[in-house]
């Protein structure tokens, strides 16, 4: 271990080994069940939860030294959140950074999945607030568990019914509902529904922790994650009739902005690495 | 009308929180089609007999077979848990007293109608939506409230979704606790009809709890006098009230005729 890198008196990522252990096991767990929440002894960070503990926990028990970290928020490396997680495991890892989704081995992410596809060797890491897709109907835990276990999920559907009944579509964009491998229903963390066709059957391996609700679990390399919808009312992405005011791009998640002190208004990629490397390109052709 | 095998046999079935409290040893034989009435004073068992009855509680000791679409007859209580949940939303049904027990009332009327064909698997919106309106006209209820919630729905009203929503996967068998408890008297009237067009339409079974003579008259054809968890007199619904046998019964059915 490179000593001399890591901020002193601290172990390797923070966390002690035992709990990185304890976390490997709760994640192997869940790996092997796809979609599963599995429970897990989640520790205090030295972060308040609203900053993504379950993720960062998450990082911590399976980040190495050979590793290149990424971390972004709502699409971006330069948010505070993001700045902050990304210098922390910095100083107790000395890890590589980087802000290149190619370049990165595990990638800590709140809101956005990057818009370059996910490789082999990559490790998509989401932070979650909340974890039970069913909350929204059943207060109690341990129903919505009987309901997981017993596949009892008619509501996901009763939910996007309403939808269609009061605004004539599936009004739901973020936090957009699935079925994984074709059994259990999962929340995806608050992404765009524009991100969820990145999380079918993709190599890249996606984990998912909630800090405050200690709940971990996964998405397998290669696994089927179909979003919910109707035959008459299929899923669908968002779409913009603009494109990026920066990159000239026509297919990335856009994020209206403004631009000027008159207020002039303007749409620019959210995922900010893909924006400057579609730029960088423009430049050297 | 009564020839065929059985659809629910109930054997010795026994479920007491305390000496008398619940029920015990309880036989019978329900057949298709046939409406059962369940009668006896507050306390007697008659919900505690029910939820046993529909796979809500646990009981005891005893057992419940049911004859399925399939003619396969299943033992309750030995079915998993995952088999006897899908039996309760596509082959039964249940109309509970109080709407909130037996309704979502955070979603509109037409989802709580459309949610059990959503449960077993219906996956286009429009069928849906033309199903939730046909049962909504079948019940009497006004299919312009299709979009609003039960909260804003009379009691009546919420009583008439309840059995909607149940009908929509065409059960065989419904269990009914009081469905016409707490209602106006004229409103209960027009309700009571309603169902038994419907039970008669649909050839629908039915076992219903109540306290009420007047409407266990209307409705069974046969009828259970429970007492201190036991059944204490059975037998076709005009016998057993206008001629009862044994003292509880009788005593039961005069205070129906002396208010
Ligand atoms: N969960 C329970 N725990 C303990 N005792 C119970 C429970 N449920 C019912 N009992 C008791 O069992 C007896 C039968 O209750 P049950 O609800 O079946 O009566 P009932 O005939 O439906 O009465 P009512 O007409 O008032 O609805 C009562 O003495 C009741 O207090
Ligand atoms: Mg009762
Ligand atoms: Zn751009």
């Amino acid at each position: 271990m490179n000593a001399a890198t890591i901020r002193d008196g601290y172990n390797f990522a923070y966390l002690d080994e035992q709990t990185k252990r304890m976390i490997r096991r709760a994640l192997l767990k869940a790996i092997a069940i796809p979609g599963y929440q599995v429970p897990f002894g989640g520790r205090e960070m030295p972060m308040p939860y609203g900053w993504g503990t379950g993720g960062i926990q998450l990082t911590a028990a399976v980040i190495g030294q050979d590793d290149v970290l990424k971390v972004i928020d709502q699409g971006a490396d330069d948010t505070t959140n993001a700045v902050s997680i990304r210098t922390f495991f910095k100083d107790l890892t000395g890890v590589k950074t980087t802000e290149k989704t190619r370049e990165a081995t595990l990638i800590q992410t709140r809101h956005r999945i990057p818009e370059v596809p996910l490789q082999a060797d990559q490790i998509l890491i989401y932070q979650v607030p909340i974890p039970e897709p069913l909350r929204f109907i059943e207060p109690s835990e341990v129903e919505t568990r009987k309901m997981h276990a017993l596949e009892d999920y008619g509501v996901m559907h009763v939910k996007l019914y309403e939808d269609i009944a009061r605004y004539g579509s599936i009004a739901t964009t973020y936090a957009y509902p699935v079925r994984v491998n074709g059994r259990y229903i999962m929340d995806p963390s608050p992404i765009p529904k524009f991100d969820n066709p990145k999380m079918d059957r993709i190599p890249a391996l996606q984990l998912f922790g909630a800090g405050r609700e200690k709940r971990i679990y996964a998405v397998p390399p290669y696994t089927e994650v179909l979003s919910l919808d109707f035959l008459d009312h299929p899923f669908e992405i968002q779409r913009w009739d603009e494109t990026c005011a920066i990159c000239g791009s026509d297919h990335s998640f856009l994020d209206e902005v403004i631009m000027d002190d008159q207020g002039t208004r303007s749409y620019i990629c959210s995922d900010t690495d893909y924006c400057s490397q579609r730029v960088q390109q423009e430049a050297v052709a | 009308m009564i020839s065929q095998e059985p659809l629910l046999q109930v054997k010795n079935l026994t479920k007491l929180y305390a000496p008398e409290k619940g029920c015990e040893a309880i036989d019978f034989e329900l057949y298709p089609g046939e409406v059962l009435g369940i009668v006896g004073e507050s306390g007697s068992g008659k919900s505690t007999l029910l939820n046993c009855l529909s796979g809500r509680l646990i009981p005891t000791a005893g057992e419940i077979c049911y004859r399925n679409r399939d003619n396969q007859w299943l033992n309750l209580y030995a079915l998993s848990e995952f088999e006897r949940r899908r039996l309760l939303r596509t082959e039964w049904g249940m109309v509970h007293q109080h709407a909130r027990d037996g309704l979502r009332m955070g979603v509109s009327a037409g989802a709580n109608i459309g949610e059990r064909l959503m449960a077993v698997g219906e996956r286009h919106y429009g069928d849906i939506r033309a199903r939730g309106l046909q049962w909504m006209q079948d019940v009497e209820l006004d299919i312009h409230r299709i979009d609003d919630k039960p909260t804003t729905y009379s009691g009546g009203m919420q009583q008439r979704l309840q059995i909607a929503r149940n009908l929509v996967t065409h059960p065989r068998l419904v269990f009914m606790d009081e469905p016409t408890g707490g209602l106006d008297v004229s409103v209960q009237a027009r309700l009571l009809d309603l169902l038994r067009n419907l039970v008669t339409h649909l050839d629908l079974a039915v076992v219903i709890v109540t306290h009420d003579l007047a409407v266990a008259r209307l409705l069974a054809e046969r009828l259970v006098v429970m007492r201190h968890g036991h059944i204490v007199e059975s037998g076709l619904t005009d016998q057993v009230l206008d001629d009862p046998q044994q003292p509880y019964t009788q005593l039961l059915v005069s205070s129906v005729l002396t208010p």
